[in-house]
């Protein structure tokens, strides 16, 4: 084909012209399925193919900060940190405390904004101090996720073999567990406080993360300069995290964003459900114990609910301008 | 028949592939009910009332509960193996017969929430990939974005106050009106009256995604080569769409779909305890309330189980729209 | 007589760039028409103007193109809806993705018959089978029920030509057909082009980058560089007389050309540059790469001229045809 070639003529992209270049029926496009690669559900993330390029910084950050949405998100997302972290000062005393008369409607009292409850406790108060228990649970139980999944997906993807074998065994079992429904078992033998939610959490996140690093590892494996720093005589430890893991963070940063929501509304339902910790006040508990009474006094559901869904839904747009931001790709939607 | 041949030969291979999930699943079920506080002797001394130390060793010793634990694992086995989960006092009735009592409850809730979702989720997501870009799009993605956001009971009670408390058009909680004598055609109108409601929570979650994914997989497929031969042919922007490009973008979102069922599971746990909805959520969450550990592993066991059934069904599915499926 | 097809002045507007400019050819009934240029030259969007099917973003601003009776720039979308597949059809560069993986070729076949013949399923299956027949695929009553991936890119591509001819066209525009085969298959493809051109009467309009392909298959060339026409003539009088500096380079990087060339007879000469270097030239596009260019070259976009019967050329300094009986292409 290159005899009559003139310059580039080829104004394909590279993996069509390697698909293009089986003249024998080819199935091999089928083995693995067409690369989906253009997903854009908050989930689909962990399906993405893992030829992700990598994007300067610099330009990312740039793509990022000119979203309006992905700002708009960022910005709730430091309000409510900055709440979190002021809710002691604002409100030093106990939020489960009673302070004042039973079912005030929001506006009712100036003392009151938001009302209180059948118990005569500050709603407001609840929802300042609920703040600090959904974004603990939520960033730990991610953090924690995330390492043991990037170890146990790097540890697959890098070594291969029989270590593969069984790691991706033991994603699968747990892929296969609802999730919810471990949870729950989980929380329910351990006895529920901060720290189980926390765990528990963190045990049923970390294998998609697992999953989405493995595939990562097994694509950047192969290139040039891992193999340049194999042939070198680099150790194993330093070609996973100084050469490979770098170039893989992409799509587990994009990842995090939305494990962070998942575990903050996973939270809010097991403490709905009464496995919250007892000790402390929660969106989820408050939607709980204003279930009963969602007759008359609906505002005590509807207020916590609003919280958990104004929180989630900024993580979700960073998740999403993140997204559009480290992979080119997705940008290109017409 | 290729077509038949193609889907034999994918569930073989599912199936063969589930054998050591189901393995691995069923021993880490064994191992949280040793972690379990109480065993089946505290449990049932506990109903007796009381119970000296002498008895509660005979007991332990008749159900084998001091043998080692390998050996427990293998009687565990062994009565999965006659289908028996174990037995749960507080009902005082095997968890099987239990689960079964449950499962179908769960099972209409989690199909008819499936449907609506995905019948949604393909609508809007084709919209959203037809107006890529311009408002409806926006809109529509926003929308999508707030649906993920939000957590499944609590839209639940927020429908129940608009749909039941304010309007009093759709029962609050509850599978069909209590002593109702229908028969035929008004009694499954009944009963898909207290199933709006309980179907709509669990399904939003669902329809955001599953727009998204559609949205996502149309415009993909909208830019390969074969849709501009079909323009080429002289098809309508319909025809292209519902003949060439809908079949190829419902193969990711059936994949996702699969995926899906597991959470969906979970989710239908959460809804079934706002609407007191008789399935195998409610079942759990009694089951946690009362510290029922049994019913509660069994209910874990079964899910997954579904799980892995709904996962070979997808995979047929798949084999059925994607022809390059199982042609190796 | 009257052209089947033709395109005067036809401009193709991007937001950010005019890919092709003031482009005019025709092609008659049964004639090939080859368009040679190099990636970028806007041959394959001109193509693509002809479908109307063009990318959403381009415009066509100004031109014609006369099909018949009919101006195609001006036809709405259900005219342009009957015209293509029946009157006018296209295969594409890719076989391996322009069929849909997931209907059987002989589904993707009668589908173009039952949208504009009408017929029915069974018929416009027998109607696939005889297509089958035609394209030269063995065993057509087994491949009709065959998926794409399990031909190969020569069969797909073969398959692609029955959807294309199905409706026994007046015109059939071949976009770089067999620039994804294999060489041994590209020959046998062409070749079956060629016999279907003759046998249905249809015109062709050939677009590739190949000279090789011209020589054996056109009845005219039009050479475009950077989105204009720069030569046109025919096969013979381009091959041994090249006016324009673009073409005499473009076949000086052509060995097929010369029977008995071997690597150490000389050098095959690449033209240096690429094409990207005509973007923002003001003057004549091929100036940053041409070896011949003038101060003068830089001014404005040369004319094209009339050197000699059936010919024209973008370059006002061009040597005499007559002067140089072999251009200096061949005699490196």
């Amino acid at each position: 084909m290159s005899t009559t070639d003139i310059g580039n003529f080829n104004s394909l992209a590279a993996g069509r012209q390697a698909a293009a270049e089986h003249e024998v029926p080819a199935p091999s496009a089928a083995t693995d399925g067409p690369a989906w690669s253009n997903m854009k559900a908050p989930d689909a993330r962990s399906q993405q193919s893992a030829a992700v390029v990598i994007t300067n910084g610099r330009r990312a950050l740039k793509v990022f900060l000119s979203n309006p949405n992905a700002l708009f998100g960022t910005a709730f997302l430091c309000f409510v940190i900055i709440v979190a972290l002021i809710a002691p000062i604002l409100y030093p005393d106990d939020p489960l405390s009673m302070v004042g008369r039973p079912f005030l409607w929001p506006g009712q009292n100036s003392a009151f904004p938001l009302g209180t409850d059948s118990l005569g406790r500050d709603v407001l108060a609840g929802i300042l101090h609920g703040s600090r228990i959904s974004l603990f649970v939520g960033l730990m139980a991610t953090a924690l996720g995330l390492t043991f999944g990037v170890l146990v997906g790097s540890t697959a993807g890098y070594f291969g073999g029989w270590i593969d074998d069984v790691l991706v065994r033991l994603i699968e079992i747990f892929q296969t567990l609802p999730s919810f429904v471990l949870l729950v078992v989980l929380v329910a033998i351990a006895q529920p406080s901060a720290t189980t939610v926390t765990l528990a959490i963190a045990i049923i996140s970390w294998p998609t993360v697992a999953r989405l690093t493995r595939a990562e590892f097994r694509a950047i494996r192969e290139k040039d300069y891992v193999v340049a720093a194999r042939s070198l005589g680099y150790g194993h430890a330093r070609i996973i995290f100084r050469e490979i893991l770098p170039n893989a963070l992409p799509p587990i940063i994009v990842t995090s964003s939305v494990m962070v929501a998942t575990a903050i509304l996973m939270e809010s339902a097991l403490s709905f459900m009464g496995l919250g910790d007892p000790n402390v006040v929660s969106w989820g508990s408050m939607i709980g114990t204003g279930r009963e009474l969602v007759r008359t006094a609906w505002y005590l559901t509807a207020l916590p609910g609003l919280a958990i869904v104004f929180t989630v839904l900024a993580l979700n747009l960073i998740g999403d301008g993140l997204n559009d931001a480290l992979n080119p790709r997705f940008s290109q939607d017409r | 028949m290729p077509a038949l041949l193609r889907i034999g030969r994918t569930l073989r291979r599912t199936l063969l592939q589930a054998i050591p999930t189901i393995l691995g699943i069923v021993i880490l079920n064994f191992f949280l009910l040793q972690l379990a506080p109480g065993d089946a002797a505290d449990v049932m001394a506990g109903e007796a009332g009381s119970a000296t130390a002498e008895s509660m060793a005979a007991l332990r010793s008749r159900f084998g509960l001091d043998n080692p634990v390998l050996v427990q694992l293998g009687h565990y086995l062994n009565n999965l193996a006659h289908f028996s989960l174990g037995f749960s006092p507080r009902y005082g009735m095997p968890v099987a017969d239990l689960i079964a009592q449950r499962l179908p409850g769960t099972l209409t809730l989690m199909a008819t929430a499936l449907v609506i979702a995905i019948l949604l989720g393909v609508v809007l997501g084709s919209l959203m990939a037809t107006f890529a870009g311009r408002i409806p799009d926006r809109l529509l993605s926003i929308f999508s974005l707030l649906f993920y956001s939000i957590p499944s009971f609590w839209i639940g009670l927020m429908l129940i106050v608009f749909f039941s408390v304010k309007l009093g058009w759709l029962p609050s909680g509850g599978a069909g009106t209590i002593g109702s004598r229908l028969t035929g055609l008004p009694a499954i109108l009944d009963k898909a009256r207290y199933m709006v409601l309980p179907a709509t929570s669990l399904a939003l979650f669902y329809v955001a995604i599953y727009a998204r994914l559609t949205r996502a997989s149309m415009l993909e497929v909208k830019n390969q080569d074969f849709v501009r031969t079909a323009y080429a042919k002289g098809l309508t922007p319909f025809g292209v769409t519902a003949r060439h490009i809908l079949r190829n973008a419902l193969i990711p979102i059936t994949t996702m779909a699969g995926m899906h069922i597991g959470g969906m599971l979970g989710g239908a746990v959460v809804v079934e305890t706002v609407y007191s909805w008789p399935g195998l959520g409610r079942l759990a969450f009694e089951a946690v309330m009362g510290r029922d550990f049994t019913v509660l592993l069994g209910i874990l066991l079964l899910s997954s189980l579904l799980v892995i059934i709904a996962n070979a069904a997808v995979d047929i599915i798949h084999a059925w729209l994607d022809p390059r499926i199982g042609a190796r | 007589m009257a052209a089947l097809l033709q395109v005067d002045n036809l401009t193709i507007r991007f937001p950010r760039a005019e890919p092709v400019r003031n482009l005019s050819f025709e092609i008659n009934q049964g004639e090939t028409l080859a368009i040679v240029g190099e990636s970028g030259s806007g041959k394959s969007l001109t193509a693509l103007a002809l479908m109307q099917l063009l990318p959403r973003a381009a415009q066509i601003p100004n031109g014609r193109i006369a099909f018949g009776e009919q101006d195609l720039t001006k036809l709405n979308a259900r005219g342009m809806r009957q015209l293509r597949g029946r009157d006018i059809a296209m295969i594409f560069q890719e076989p391996m993705t322009s069929l849909n993986p997931v209907m059987t070729i002989g589904r993707q076949i009668a589908e173009v018959l039952k949208v504009h013949e009408k017929l029915s399923s069974k018929a416009a299956r027998e109607r696939a089978i005889e297509l089958l027949k035609l394209v030269r695929i063995p065993a057509p009553e087994k491949r009709v029920d065959d998926y794409p991936h399990q031909l190969s890119g020569g069969m797909r591509q073969r398959v692609m030509i029955a959807i294309a001819v199905a409706c026994k066209p007046k015109l059939l525009i071949a976009d770089e057909p067999t620039t994804a085969l294999d060489v041994t298959i590209q020959a046998q493809v062409l070749d079956l082009l060629d016999t279907l051109r003759r046998e249905l009467q249809m015109a062709v309009v050939l677009i590739t980058h190949d000279l090789g392909v011209v020589a054996q298959w056109a009845d005219k060339v039009v050479v475009m560089y950077a989105g204009r026409k720069v030569e046109q003539a025919l096969p013979d009088d381009l091959f041994n007389d090249p006016l324009h500096p673009y073409t005499r380079g473009l076949l000086a990087a052509s060995p097929r050309l010369k029977h008995d060339f071997h690597y150490r007879d000389g050098a095959l000469t690449e033209i240096p540059g690429s094409i990207v270097s005509a973007v923002g030239e003001t003057g004549c596009p091929f100036r940053p790469r041409c070896n011949q260019a003038r101060a003068s070259c830089g001014h404005h976009v040369p004319q094209l001229i009339v050197p000699a019967a059936d010919r024209l050329v973008a370059c006002p300094f061009t040597t005499s045809s007559k002067a140089v009986p072999h251009a200096a292409a061949l005699s490196h």
